[in-house]
């Protein structure tokens, strides 16, 4: 079976970004440019997070929104500051098949049910940030990963599920950016305990891990970002994707 | 014209960009008039069986669609819950389908299966043309179209089956019955795949 490779795009105020352990920014380049690149490499799918609007709990720009879905044929996903029925909305209309949902699933309770009642769950990704503290405990965080909330990963994950959630988008902010390779054990426990699609995310840095967090994990499909835009130990910026072959 | 029909759900958008894309003139309408000079209709959707349905009584377009479609033999293509709306009926819902073709649309069982099989199905699976379907033709590699989709089609007469696909098992992703298409898929979001398929239905009805 075909399994998904994701690229995730981090977008930051109109141009693309690479964060380590959602910290230090990377400045890519255009992002018109780049989708260009993966719809010749035939990408599976996209997912566009709004780090900017993620951490202010601002709207979305829905211009650049507009000028990205204008250039992808392939599925495509945003997430970031999204907190309203109206903006999901607008976002689907400009092209978009799936919205992630992350904070504003915390903080507004209601939010995912009516999302799911009203799009439908395929359209709905709940999207989970974890990361350890000094004494090595696993907390879950919200907006950009700035703040702990006071509930268990798989806790979390099966409620999300439970309130109709279709994709569960699982991420390691540890891991994020670092090339070293997915939290295996994480994705293993979320996988296992819900019966929606999970989505691998944090530390991949090449095809193996990507197969990896789905043949040995459990996940329905791999998401990076740094591996799928740097290049070399210097990390230099060249757009890849693996192809039909490579996979 | 392909004329786009906008009952309220669905990727218009992504559709219309892609007809354009492979040289087609796409238009999107909501109006009796619209698809009275369609010479080619695209039934788009997303979301829920009976929903679909229920917008698409309320959008006025019923009597019109099954004349142009049924009796004009104007060629259509039904996306995703589209394809799902002209079956006879949906396990998702109570309301009855457009009846298009002799199939019904049926909820995704794994019972009896080995292994795990989250629902939706998500993601891209090699699609394989059954009954000489063409539309399918031109592409070096096997053809692969994006899912996401819980339920499917089940045609009572085999020969309706256009187009196939396997998740845990076999299952019909198409069906088509003279003018009338369907695909379970979303060709408009299966970048090089998909440009092929709308290339092939448009120069089919050129």
């Amino acid at each position: 079976m075909h399994t998904r490779y994701i690229p995730v795009l981090l977008l930051k105020d109109g141009g693309l970004y690479k964060t380590r352990k959602f910290g230090k920014e990377t400045y890519l380049g255009d992002p018109i440019n780049t989708i260009k690149i993966f719809n010749d490499k035939l990408v599976d799918e996209l997912v566009f997070l709004d780090i900017a609007a993620a951490r202010r709990k601002s709207e979305p720009n829905f211009e650049i929104l507009k000028e990205i879905a204008g250039e992808c044929f392939m599925p495509l996903t945003y997430g970031g500051g999204l907190v309203a029925i109206e903006q999901v909305r607008e976002i689907l209309a400009i092209g978009f098949e799936k919205v992630v949902v992350n904070s504003a699933a915390w903080t507004d309770p209601t939010l995912v049910s009516a999302l799911a009642r009203y799009f439908g769950s395929s359209t709905i990704v709940g999207s989970i940030d974890v990361k350890r503290d000094w004494m090595r405990r696993e907390k879950v965080f919200i907006h950009g990963g700035s703040e702990a909330i006071s509930i268990d990963v798989v806790d979390w994950a099966q409620e999300l599920e439970k309130r109709g959630i279709g994709e569960i988008m699982i991420n390691s902010i540890d891991k994020d950016g670092e090339m070293t390779g997915y939290d295996l054990d994480l994705i293993r426990r979320v996988s296992s305990a819900v019966s929606v699609p999970v989505i691998a995310a944090g530390g991949a840095r090449n095809v193996n891990d990507l197969k990896s967090a789905i043949s040995d994990a459990g996940a329905s499909a791999s998401a990076a970002g740094s591996m799928f835009v740097f290049q070399g130990k210097h990390r230099a910026v060249l757009i890849s994707y693996p192809s039909t072959k490579e996979r | 014209m392909a004329v786009i029909i906008d009952y309220g759900i669905g990727n218009l958008g992504s559709i219309k960009n892609m007809i354009r894309k492979v040289g087609g003139k796409p238009s999107i309408g909501s109006t009796r008039e619209d698809i009275a000079q369609a010479d080619m209709l695209i039934l788009p959707g997303v979301g829920a069986f009976d929903s679909g349905i229920k917008h698409l009584q309320a959008s006025g377009l019923m009597d019109i669609l099954n004349q142009r479609v049924l009796e004009d033999k104007v060629p259509v293509l039904g996306i995703c819950l589209g394809a799902q709306l002209m079956t006879q009926f949906s396990e998702e819902g109570q309301e009855q389908g457009l009846g298009w073709f002799d199939a019904q649309t049926l909820k995704m069982d794994f019972t009896d299966i080995p292994g795990k099989w989250p629902l939706p199905n998500v993601g891209w699976r090699n699609v394989f043309a059954q009954n000489g379907y063409n539309i399918l033709d031109g592409t070096e590699e096997i053809p692969r179209f994006y899912f996401v989709h819980s339920y499917y089609l089940s045609a009572n007469d085999p020969s309706l089956i256009s187009m196939t696909a396997n998740y845990g098992f076999d299952f019909a992703c198409g069906l088509r019955h003279e003018n009338i298409h369907c695909c379970q898929f979303h060709p408009e979001k299966s970048h090089a795949f998909g440009m092929q398929f709308f290339r092939n239905f448009l120069k089919a009805y050129s």
